[in-house]
């Protein structure tokens, strides 16, 4: 009987609000956490809006001059990290320390230190470059100041695979503790991704919305979707083995249950014309939960709102579930929060995990005019009730990476 | 003066009260100071001050004086 695992804590930072609980609160309500960019200059960049976290004080969680040797991405995931830490109430005297370990990932970590540091470099010379630009711009130092913190000392890495960071962050953590190597892992994802590189990069490879309306710019599987909408922030969970979590009298909010990982192994940013690596990572991950398709009563899209994702994941979802398609709903909670790139699998976990623990679907916003390409029910503008039992979430990303994650409502 | 001007960097990089500052005060044993903090706050009395320290002289810095004796003497 292999070990299970559960969902005991969450913490969020996003332009929706700070914390598990408003985060959900928002999207339970269809909230838009899009607004126009103000950290960086658009003007000469064609995407205008972003899921972008207004008047951020790192120093209202974290000690002053911790935050100052911390990139943004770094301050978010450790804001995050407290507050799952606190919501799962874990007691840290009583841990044993051996047996808790640390996957964060980020997709592309301190950008922000490190385009700082380079007009360092370039303005006053070599020799002016902070002793802090390698430990702050590393994308796994997350990982590692999370578990200096609560002195966790076992299982500990820093995953990269884009916008799939989040989703396999969370999949491996699942497996180390399913296997036995820890028994609570601090895991999930950050981004802060609203830096002049990453918009320059990103607007030249036409990946992103070029309207500048906040309040339609990012609409999945609607049929004027035009590319995606950055977000910054981080979201964490604190997972559990079973009997570890029940010992202590832990609020269980939802189970994990099946983890899917491959690979397109066709192009570096485009996905596979038939999603051939999504429907193997769903179907990984359903035969790893061992369920039947059937079974499955929502899905949390990566739904990026892009003219490609969107059909191909749906036709992804054809393609694994058959008739089944035409009774479970898939919504994209990024048409509200954004696309938080290494935290999106993160953030959306916690989405689903809660979707499931309250028996209500959270909707895409800004479907006007469903495209006939992504006819599915997407939960169109409004959220609902339903009484499901097992959930899926999707992460895709560059690099051709897919991950699933299967969750479970815990009865 | 001086040590007015070091101590007002050394509260803003090393987060520490201006009041706990003294010209005895050790960077490491009594402001919580790790090396790459040092190296920093060498940095940056560089930049204030507009001079350069050797290696080899920044390393004998240890003390709020030893900072500001250094920067009396080379400015």
């Amino acid at each position: 009987m292999s070990r299970r695992v559960v969902i005991t804590g969450a913490g969020v930072v996003s332009s929706l609000g700070m914390g598990a609980e408003q985060f959900w609160g928002a999207v339970k309500e269809g909230k838009n956490g899009i607004s126009e960019v103000t950290r960086i200059d658009v003007s000469n960049l064609s995407t205008k809006v972003a899921a972008e976290i207004k008047d951020f004080d790192a120093s209202q969680y974290i000690d002053k001059k911790e935050a100052r040797r911390m990139d943004r991405y770094n301050q978010f995931a450790m804001v995050a990290a407290k507050m799952a830490v606190e919501n799962s109430k874990l007691d840290l005297e009583s841990l044993d320390l051996d047996k808790c370990g640390v996957i964060v990932g980020s997709g592309v970590g301190g950008l922000e230190t490190l385009e700082e540091q380079h007009d360092v470099m370039r303005n006053k010379g070599v020799g002016r470059v902070s002793p802090f630009f390698i430990p702050m711009m590393i994308s796994n130092m997350a990982a590692g100041r999370i578990a200096i913190e609560y002195g966790f000392r076992g299982f500990n890495e820093c995953v990269v695979t884009a916008c799939a960071t989040g989703n396999n962050a969370i999949g491996d953590a699942f497996k180390v503790i399913e296997r036995g190597d820890a028994d609570v892992m601090i895991t999930g994802g950050a981004e802060a991704c609203i830096t002049i590189m990453s918009f320059a990069g990103f607007c030249s490879m036409g990946a992103m919305t070029k309207n500048p309306d906040p309040n339609t710019a990012c609409r999945p599987f609607d049929k004027d979707r035009d590319g995606f909408i950055p977000g910054e922030g981080a979201a964490i969970l604190i997972i559990e083995e079973l009997e570890h979590a029940i010992k202590r009298g832990a609020d269980i909010i939802a189970e994990v249950v099946g983890y899917g990982c491959t690979c397109d192994a066709y192009h570096i940013t485009a996905p596979h014309p038939e999603g051939d690596g999504g429907v193997r990572s769903m179907n990984m991950a359903i035969n790893d939960a061992g369920i039947k398709p059937e079974q499955v009563g929502y899905i949390n899209a990566h739904g990026t709102s892009t003219p490609l994702n969107d059909p191909t994941e749906v036709n992804i979802v054809k393609r694994v579930f058959g008739d089944h398609a035409k009774n479970l709903a898939m919504s994209s909670t990024k048409s509200m929060t954004g696309h938080l790139l290494g935290a999106a699998g993160a953030i959306e976990a916690i989405a689903t995990a809660m979707a499931l623990k309250e028996g209500f679907l959270p909707p895409t916003i800004n479907v006007q005019n469903q495209d006939p390409e992504c006819d599915i029910d997407c939960v169109p503008n409004v959220g609902r009730k339903a009484d499901i039992k097992y959930a899926l979430s999707n992460s895709l990303g560059f690099g051709g990476h897919n991950a699933t994650l299967c969750l479970k409502k815990y009865e | 003066m001086v040590f007015d001007k070091v101590k007002k960097l050394i509260v803003e990089q090393l987060g520490v009260e201006e009041d706990d500052i003294a010209m005895e005060s050790s960077f490491i044993d009594d402001l919580g100071a790790d090396s790459l903090d040092i190296v920093e706050l060498i940095m940056a009395l560089e930049e204030e001050f507009n001079l350069e320290i050797p290696d080899n002289e920044a390393e004998k810095i240890t003390t709020v004086g030893d900072a500001v004796e250094y920067i009396q003497k080379n400015t």
